[in-house]
């Protein structure tokens, strides 16, 4: 029983590129996704893996589901073996891949979820109560009926959602869940993952590029880099790590002269005379509201906006602190 | 006032559905939703038997002019259409979208059904039904009808098993024929040139005349990919014709052995294209 959920040792996937130099002749390049990866998650965790764009994270996810062989080390998910016990571990992880899609286009949500249950096999009577547990918690119920092709990208993450964890998989692999969704849907996907984890005690694990996601969700974050781990640890340890800072912009009523001397705060640039200016400040130390605060006393405030370092900013740092 | 109801729970209630019925979900979903376009359907349904009577008509031209090929009469010919045409086209419905791997690549569908827990090869076979075809398995149908009524055939029961044993083996050997050219397009993404040269190639050869093919054909089209055995040698016993040099009519008795060799065949080679895909298309 204390056997990791996810673990694997010296994970390593490589491909081979080919690529047309001259008439005939073909180079052969070997690009290595995934870099000797050694990672660990325990049953109940909630972990966030990220980095950057072609960092390796669906690479490595498809290993964790046995989509994909690895080229060297080893990889064991729900205890098994990915690739020979693949029909078997299907049962155990919900995988929810935010540019493919598990539901059938052309039909009802509904009817989607009824085959989903004949196709994990799950009673009549226990397909009903997680239908019903999902579809209420997910706020479907007004379009259980309507078919797939016609609902709204919100929706129909929600609807995958559902379909992916109809089985109640013990392990819930989401890769870019909240992607391309408004404030509110991120919010009650969110929300949602809160419970069900609360609920069944679900291990999650979670590739994303909204920080959002991952300050919400996670308990612990592993960050990839060229296929390499970059960082494994809690959140705010990975924001001293890197020293992550928020930027306030404020748009002020006049022009002002840079607001250089305020407490805590980098002052980054103005633009249009000093009407809008950008102030750094470090989470760790001092919160936006004061901030602000600093700021309205000497001189008034149209608009405001906080920006969040983006994860490909936290990647580069991590990466630009190992060299 | 009626006495209050007890529902008694319904033990298959909290049993597990059988493992076709995932099968069979699937594939009456897709039923459903090719009614549900019926206009598309109709359309669909006309163009399918219109394909099948021009192939038909082909033959039908040749015979016009020459009476006789190869020993046979139209009237032969027809009970080798029929044959010919009826098990392909049934073998069509169920499988022809297995040989458009492409779609399902690049659709990402493939990585889905890794995620279920059932074989990649049987959900991509049960994950689409062509009903359309239906109506040119029709125009083979009734060719063979006619066929067998045009033709003095001694109805004696090693007859009646023969022509059923060969309908079964001519529909696996073209399913297999599917399945083979989906595991080759794992390979070649824009494979299904080639493979379409011995899937629809394989079909017509099916329904011709194989004694006036060159050996080399023969040996391509009467063993490797053994069309020539689907139908037109079971036709000539059928007839009670001497077979042709190289294809003796006792063979129509091991079109069986021919559908094993060639779904073997098949599973190799999607297996070889499972494996490169999981190899990530190095």
């Amino acid at each position: 029983m204390s056997e990791p959920i996810i673990a694997t040792d010296g994970l390593t996937r490589e491909f081979v590129r080919r690529t047309r130099s001259g008439k005939l002749l073909r180079d052969k390049t070997v690009v290595r996704a995934v870099d000797d990866l050694t990672i660990s998650v325990e049953a109940g965790e909630s972990v966030g893996y990220i980095g950057a764009n072609g960092a390796g994270k669906s690479t490595t996810i498809k290993m964790l589901v046995g989509i994909l062989v690895p080229t060297r080390g080893t990889v064991r998910t729900c205890g098994l073996d990915p690739l020979a016990q693949r029909r078997r571990l299907a049962h155990e992880v919900g995988v929810v891949f935010g540019q493919r899609s598990q539901l059938w286009w052309d039909l009802p949500v509904r009817e989607s979820f009824s085959i989903l249950a004949a196709i994990h096999r799950i009673a009549p009577g226990r397909a009903r109560e997680r239908e019903a547990e999902l579809v209420g918690r997910l706020e479907m119920g007004d379009y259980l009926d309507t078919p797939v092709r016609q609902l709204s990208l919100g929706q129909r993450m929600r609807a995958e959602l559902a379909a992916a964890l109809l089985h109640t998989p013990r392990l819930v692999i989401l890769d870019e869940p909240t992607i391309g969704l408004d404030v509110l849907s991120k919010q009650r996907l969110r929300d949602f993952l809160i419970e069900e984890r609360r609920e069944h005690g679900t291990t999650l694990l979670l590739t994303t590029h909204d920080m959002g996601d991952i300050e919400r969700l996670c308990d612990r974050v592993l960050v990839v880099d060229h296929g390499r781990l970059a960082y494994q640890g809690s959140l705010d340890g990975l924001a001293r790590t890197v020293g992550a800072q928020r930027v306030l912009v404020v748009d002020l009523v006049a022009a002002t002269p840079d607001l250089t001397d305020l407490p805590d705060v980098v002052h980054l640039g103005s633009e249009g005379h000093g009407l809008r200016q950008r102030l750094a400040f470090d989470a760790e130390r001092t919160t936006a509201a004061r901030v602000l605060t600093e700021v309205s006393n000497r001189v008034a405030v149209r608009d405001l906006s906080v920006e969040e370092p983006d994860i490909e900013d936290v990647v580069r740092r991590i990466y630009q602190s190992q060299r | 006032m009626a006495d209050p109801v007890v529902p008694t729970p319904d033990p298959a209630d909290r049993m597990p559905p059988s493992r076709l019925a995932a099968y069979g979900a699937v594939l009456a979903s897709r039923i459903r939703s090719q009614r549900s376009y019926r206009a598309n359907f109709y359309t669909d349904l006309g163009a399918s038997f219109l394909i099948g009577f021009i192939e038909l008509a082909e033959v039908w031209i040749l015979f016009h002019n020459v009476h006789a090929l190869g020993g046979l009469t139209f009237r032969n010919i027809l009970l080798v259409f029929g044959i010919a045409d009826l098990s392909f086209s049934i073998a069509q419905m169920f499988f022809g979208h297995v040989d458009r791997m492409p779609t399902f690549l690049r659709a990402g569908t493939l990585d889905v059904f890794y995620l279920r827990p059932q074989p990649v090869l049987l959900q991509v076979i049960t994950s689409e039904i062509g009903l359309r075809r239906l109506t040119r398995a029709l125009v083979g149908l009734g060719s063979l009808v006619i066929g067998l009524s045009l033709n003095e055939i001694r109805w004696t029961v090693g007859n009646i098993a023969l022509l059923a044993v060969t309908l079964v083996s001519a529909f696996l050997v073209h399913s297999a024929m599917l399945v083979w050219a989906g595991g080759v397009q794992f390979f070649l993404v824009s494979g299904a040139e080639m493979t379409n040269a011995f899937v629809y190639g394989g079909r017509y050869a099916a329904t011709q005349v194989a004694s006036v093919w060159s050996t080399p054909l023969k040996v391509l089209f009467g063993f490797i990919f053994p069309m020539a055995v689907t139908a037109y040698v079971p036709a000539l016993r059928l007839l009670g014709l001497p077979g042709p040099m190289w294809l003796p009519t006792w063979l129509a008795w091991w079109t069986p052995a021919f559908a094993v060799w060639m779904w073997a065949f098949a599973l190799w080679s999607w297996r070889q294209g499972i494996r490169h895909y999981q190899g990530g298309g190095g």
